[in-house]
């Protein structure tokens, strides 16, 4: 390949990521991420989209990734039976679906549905346990941003067992 | 007893009279939770309410139960009651017919401070049936728009099925500078909304965190995951109200029966500033 069209490559791929990062810096959860660790996590990053009505994940698969949700809906469900799914939650924007990625077996425990149309950055899970395998600072910055989402997760999954609006009625109806 | 913006003087002549008022409409709000609207009718012109306030409403043969008023308090002659239907006296109130007498005491206790976030944004914050009580606030926020900035609403349920007021939600969120957030625990497949429990909500806002007053009124459990999140963002609890809820008897402060600590809820609240009623959500005694 002529050495032009390479770096028209370079420079289109360098302004990609120059993209991703501004949109990357503007979602919640990596806002304030030290610049070297951006220039780290940025390589692991593409853009994605998820029509209404189709699967971010799928339970039992391989969970490769993990999403920063930029706009839309995903209804995170249980299959119960062939016929019966429970959904449990929603995640939205500024918000972040899935840490499968992070611990082994490395496999969805849900289906992500995206009931409104999704558009997320996608980040690759292999890619960033690589680096974060690679750069221990870099690995407990991530480690330490999912330990939130995590506890703020069992907190909400704590409150919704406890069923708060259910009232038993003194009578019969 | 000092009197604040929640607790404005208000000296009832005979705050243990009944009086008879009859059934102007009901609507089935949920499989359990209903709206009556009642016609207040000789006592219409001297009967007047504040947001937050509750009356007792009297079946006759059956007894009497404190409710929360559900409708516009700028509205003469009717005013609403949401009502949960758990108990003998609100089984007996839903199945009062229209035209038909039911009794009446009050109003009672203390209300929500609304003049509190003239200039500054509002965070409504409820909880199933505690959407009722904050009602009466989102329409004293919109007879005066401009005298408030932004408006919030967060909102959760059981289901959608347990939603309230579900048309005005609607008609609410279409609003300029007023954000309604739905939640439910538990969703089917027909929900497109969001399914998680209302502190949830909380991650798709940004709040000013110096320029806000926070109105909560929900399941008491609830209301502490809530003051957490208020508090997370930044506010402080001065700028956090809440309404309690417990059985209550005379509804005057005599018998009781809704102590909670040194408080009484029928007459020192139910609406409560945070720092007050604070250290009581911590007992577990109590």
């Amino acid at each position: 390949m002529p050495s032009a069209a390479l770096d028209l490559m370079h420079k289109e791929s360098l302004m990609q990521a120059e993209d991703l990062t501004e949109v990357i810096r503007q979602h919640p959860f990596l806002a304030d991420l030290s610049k070297v660790h951006m220039e780290v996590l940025v390589g692991c990053a593409s853009n994605v989209h998820f029509a209404e009505g189709s699967y971010a994940i799928r339970e039992g698969e391989i969970a490769n990734k993990f999403y920063l949700i930029r706009t839309g809906l995903v209804a995170l469900e249980s299959v119960v039976n062939a016929r019966r799914r429970i959904r449990i939650q929603t995640v939205g924007p500024g918000e972040v679906l899935g840490w499968s990625w992070l611990l082994r077996p490395y496999r969805w425990h849900f289906n992500g549905l995206a009931v409104a149309e999704v558009r997320a950055i996608a980040l690759d899970g292999e890619c960033l346990r690589n680096k974060c395998e690679n750069d221990h600072d870099f690995g407990y910055e991530m480690l330490s941003r999912f330990s939130r989402v995590i506890e703020r997760r069992l907190e909400a999954t704590r409150m919704q067992l406890l069923d708060l609006y259910t009232t038993t009625p003194k009578v019969k109806k | 007893m000092t009197h604040d913006a929640l607790h404005p003087a208000v000296e009832l002549a005979d705050p243990l009279l009944v009086h008879p008022v009859t059934i102007k409409k009901m609507t089935w709000e949920t499989d359990d939770t209903f709206t009556l609207d009642i016609n207040l009718g000789e006592v219409a012109q001297d009967y007047t309410f504040r947001p937050g306030q509750f009356n007792m409403l009297y079946v006759f043969g059956l007894g009497e139960a404190a409710i929360s008023i559900s409708s516009d308090a700028a509205e003469p002659g009717t005013i609403a009651h949401t009502i949960h239907r758990v108990g003998t006296v609100t089984t007996g109130l839903a199945q009062v017919k229209r035209g038909e007498m039911i009794g009446l005491r009050g109003p009672y206790g203390s209300s929500w401070p609304i003049d509190a976030a003239r200039g500054k944004d509002v965070c409504i914050v409820a909880g199933g049936i505690g959407l009722a009580p904050l009602r009466p606030v989102v329409y004293a926020l919109f007879r005066e728009r401009k005298a408030y900035e932004r408006i919030i609403l967060l909102y959760g349920a059981r289901s959608p099925m347990d939603l309230l007021f579900r048309v005005e939600l609607e008609e609410w969120s279409k609003e300029h500078n007023v954000e309604v957030l739905v939640t439910v625990d538990r969703g089917d497949s027909s929900w497109k909304g969001h399914i998680g429990v209302v502190t949830t909500l909380f991650s798709y806002l940004k709040i000013d965190a110096r320029a806000t007053v926070a109105y909560v009124c929900g399941p008491e459990t609830m209301m502490k995951y809530t003051i957490d999140e208020l508090e997370r963002r930044g506010l402080h609890e001065d700028q956090v109200y809440l309404s309690m809820e417990r059985n209550m008897k005379c509804a005057v402060g005599f018998c009781g029966h809704c102590q909670y600590g040194p408080e009484f809820i029928c007459k020192d609240g139910p609406v409560f500033k945070l720092p007050r009623i604070r250290p009581l959500l911590e007992k577990k005694e109590l």
